[in-house]
């Protein structure tokens, strides 16, 4: 290797410069616009005092705050929050737990979350069969949409290989959940006989 | 009233809810005209996303029209046409007062380490969606904006999220004139953060993905160098060989939770869930910028622990920015940029589907059919 072939960052400088402001503004549209950062809205980080729009100091708080759950690491129920889907069940209760005994910081309070998440999916699910409208596995997941030829599919599928587990994860637990119901449907079969 | 509802993971259905009402003084009810399918409504879809409740409506992207309004509500009438941005945020607290208001402390009593975003489960704040006919927006007075006339419906929806994610996460870069920026990652994050790197004074832009029409895309409307990483052995190693063996100046990591790339942290963050999402965007990031170099994330990730190369991060002497984005601050500015031609959000827009074929839409969007970059979704009621 010559001296003249050392890359740049053995070096002072780049070799290579970049192109001129002429050359960009004549291909990029706009470029340079903000290239001070007094253009740019987020520069500097913080910006006191922000311009809001806000008419109060404090906020009004929203009425039936009582019992919501909340994150240990805030004073209170903040003054607004979402009233949709209200802890119940089983799932309510580990959710609840996860909130009233651990922080954000511990890893428990996301997997006692995530051990909700599985557990109200999966008795709604149950208890969908009770009902007029029971969970539909080909409608639900959209997989119709695979077949529409003509229709949205008609390019086909560009990531093959991102997708590849996805059959599995969904249709698994159906699956593993149908296998064991026979399972078991013979074992009380064989006692039955036994 | 209409509305997306999830099942569980990879399942969702649309169902008759109650329509949302007032709940606090300063509340408005919208009816929603045009929503989007952000990519990180694919974590929630996906199970990614901790406290996703069954029932809850997704949906952080959308516009609509005033329908009824609570008695604090000054700067809103009734039958007003506004954009919202995807943060909910009270404009008074700490974090408002200095214009963080993705941080906004009063609106998400589930956490402090996110603030308020509408139908994105209860982790950040239980608030449902806008793929509905109606939706609650709460501080009316602080958050939505009168739809400009002359800005088109589908560039004001973009502009909820994903083009102002696009466009902060360029300013996380910190690029000065010359600068070489890598964006990981061609949706419409992506896509918008190379033309904005633009805007910023960028000498080099390259846009890497290995999805040939994002790339495109990525060719023809930022303008930018593509690299194909399927087709390279070593993503860091050809940053490297391309910046004369220096690194990019500036990575953005537009990709977040569900990045491809590495088998071992795509299935154990994305599939099996034992990560807040898989790193491997971040961790090219890390090894592909140069030392002294920045790193914006606005890709996003879960609240677990991810595998991330930090030793690397502090031995070479990183700056890395990242944040959801305080989405109202970015609009005059981009209001701008959109009217004089310089960003056209709605590029990145490939598919509109009818609300009652949701499941269909994300069923598309998730398994990258029919060169799905952007969907859309058109509730009945609009």
């Amino acid at each position: 290797m010559t001296e003249q072939d050392i890359p740049s960052a053995y070096l002072r400088d780049k070799r290579t410069p970049p192109p001129s402001r002429e050359e960009l503004r004549a291909r990029i549209p706009g470029w340079g616009a903000d290239l001070d950062p007094a253009d740019r809205p987020s520069s500097p980080k913080l910006q006191y005092p922000a311009d809001s729009g806000a008419h109060w100091d404090f906020p009004d708080r929203q009425p039936g705050s009582a019992g919501r759950e909340h994150s240990i690491e805030h004073a209170f129920v903040t003054p607004v929050f979402g009233t949709a889907q209200p802890l119940h069940g089983l799932s309510g209760a580990i959710r609840r737990l996860a909130y009233a005994r651990f922080s954000e910081g511990r890893l428990a309070h996301w997997v006692l979350l995530v051990l909700g998440d599985r557990v109200d999916a999966w008795g709604s699910h149950l208890r969908s069969f009770g009902t007029l409208h029971p969970d539909d596995p080909i409608t639900e997941t959209g997989v119709r949409a695979e077949l529409t030829a003509g229709g949205t599919a008609r390019r086909g599928r560009s990531d093959r290989r991102h997708q590849v587990l996805d059959p599995v994860l969904v249709a698994g637990p159906w699956v593993a959940a149908g296998a064991g119901m026979v399972l078991g449907a013979r074992r009380v079969a064989r006692a039955l006989r036994g | 009233m209409r509305a997306m509802t999830y099942r569980g993971p990879y399942k969702l259905r649309v169902e008759e809810k109650d329509r949302p009402r007032i709940e606090h003084p300063n509340d408005a009810i919208v009816r929603v005209q045009l929503a989007a399918i952000c990519g990180s409504d694919l974590h929630l879809y996906h199970g990614l996303m901790p406290d996703t409740r069954i029932g809850h409506t997704f949906g952080h992207e959308f516009i609509g029209v005033v329908d009824e309004i609570g008695p604090s509500v000054q700067h809103l009438q009734v039958g007003d046409r506004v954009m919202v941005p995807f943060n909910v945020f009270c404009g008074s607290c700490w974090y408002c007062a200095r214009g963080l208001y993705s941080n906004c402390h009063n609106v998400n009593p589930n956490a402090t380490a996110v603030g308020g975003i509408y139908g994105y489960s209860h982790t950040t704040g239980g608030y449902d969606g806008g793929q509905a006919e109606y939706v609650r927006v709460p501080f009316a007075d602080v958050g939505p904006v009168r739809i400009p006339e002359w800005m088109h419906d589908e560039d004001a929806v973009l502009l909820t999220d994903a083009a102002a994610t696009g466009y902060f996460g360029a300013q996380l870069g910190e690029i000065v004139e010359g600068d070489t920026v890598v964006v990981l990652g061609a949706g419409p994050v992506g896509l918008i953060a190379a033309q904005s790197s633009w805007l910023m004074g960028a000498g080099r832009v390259i846009v890497i993905d290995h999805l040939q029409e994002r790339l495109d895309k990525a060719r023809t409307t930022a303008h930018a160098e593509v690299w194909d990483y399927d087709e390279i052995d070593d993503v860091v190693l050809e940053m490297k060989r391309q910046t004369d063996f220096l690194g990019a100046d500036v990575v953005i990591d537009a990709v977040g939770a569900e990045a491809d790339g590495n088998l071992l942290m795509h299935v154990t963050g994305t599939k099996l869930k034992l990560q807040g999402g898989s790193p491997v965007a971040l961790n090219w990031a890390i090894d592909g910028v140069r030392k002294g170099g920045t790193i914006s994330v606005v890709g996003a990730y879960g609240p677990v622990p991810n595998m991330v190369k930090f030793g690397d991060a502090m031995n070479k002497g990183l700056t890395l920015r990242m944040n959801q984005t305080p989405v109202k601050r970015q609009w005059p500015r981009m209001f701008e940029h959109v009217r004089n031609g310089h960003l056209t959000p709605r590029e990145v827009v490939t598919h509109r589907f009818p609300l009652e074929d949701i499941a269909e839409a994300y069923h598309v969007f998730s398994a990258k059919l029919d060169g799905c970059i952007k969907p859309l979704i058109v509730p009945s009621a609009s």
